[in-house]
């Protein structure tokens, strides 16, 4: 991906997660939280993770956000007028964040930055393509295009099958959490 | 041209972000967006450290589905916590932390 591009899209996430932090209407924040991941799924794909990409868009930019926006609805949650904020704690959360940024900065910006260009780790699909496993994967990778979704698959299948499931239970378990929490008690009125 | 340190920066930044956002806001919904915003940017770092750990010439996978269990993970959080904020709006008719003091000493 040309440099541009990359500092475009990285602009669009923390410009957007900046107003995410700083605006005083939920509705903003939360449609601010989508513009943000969408550019944030546009870095995935600049690293060649189409299927992560992909389900960054569809899960969090789609379903998450669509779920906080609807509460945020349901609840009929108004911008903060006239009410002071929090000043301490702004403070903190600000002085906290220059310090762990400045950290992540100057740590990362120590690397030997020679050895870590995209440019020098080159994917090579094509020798890749004669050690593959299954013959669809082996196809796509010999004609120099990568399967992201199938690779994805596979090791999602063979090595974290067991963890796949766990993460299945989970799902089911939170779902019934979800419905436990939100049944009304028997007796009690709604305020 | 692009380095690691360049995504690693970027994440790191958002990280920062979300955590001024949980520290300083007081709206119970906006602190759990920050939360998710830290949770992507942790998944920025693992999709950038899988595409430049090249490893017979394709990207780390296992770093890739570790970032599909964290998605999976968050979304369940969500759910999750999204019907404790409304169960909290129909005890408290609020969404303000500070509305919420009842294990405060």
């Amino acid at each position: 991906m040309p440099s541009i591009l990359f500092y475009f899209f990285s602009a669009m996430t923390l410009g957007f997660g900046l107003l995410v932090v700083t605006a005083r209407n939920p509705v903003t924040s939360a449609l601010s939280l989508a513009a943000s991941f969408v550019g944030l799924a546009a870095l995935f794909l600049s690293l060649d993770a189409y299927f992560i990409g992909t389900i960054q868009i569809l899960v969090y930019a789609g379903a998450v956000m669509v779920l906080f926006l609807f509460i945020i609805m349901l609840l009929d949650i108004k911008a903060e007028e006239g009410k002071k904020p929090n000043l301490p704690a702004v403070i903190g959360g600000i002085t906290l964040a220059v310090l762990l940024a400045l950290q992540i900065t100057t740590i990362c910006s120590s690397f030997d930055s020679a050895g870590v260009q995209l440019k020098n780790a080159p994917l090579a699909l094509t020798q890749a393509g004669e050690k593959a496993e299954l013959p669809t994967i082996a196809n796509d990778l010999k004609a120099g295009v990568l399967p992201d979704a199938k690779l994805m698959g596979l090791t999602l299948f063979q090595k974290y099958g067991f963890h796949l499931q766990v993460v299945g239970l989970l799902l089911l378990v939170g779902t019934v959490g979800v419905v436990v929490l939100s049944k009304r008690e028997k007796g009690v009125k709604d305020a | 041209m692009i380095t690691l340190s360049h995504y690693l920066i970027v994440s790191g930044m958002m990280f920062a972000l979300g955590l001024a956002g949980v520290i300083a806001r007081r709206n119970i919904l906006i602190i759990y967006m920050c939360l998710e915003m830290m949770l992507s940017a942790a998944n920025l770092t693992l999709v950038a450290f899988s595409r430049f750990r090249v490893t017979d010439g394709l990207p780390d996978y296992a770093a890739q589905s570790l970032v599909f269990f964290t998605i999976t993970v968050a979304a369940a959080e969500v759910a999750v916590g999204l019907a404790i904020i409304v169960a909290l709006y129909r005890a408290k008719q609020s969404v303000e932390t500070e509305s919420v003091t009842k294990l405060q000493g």
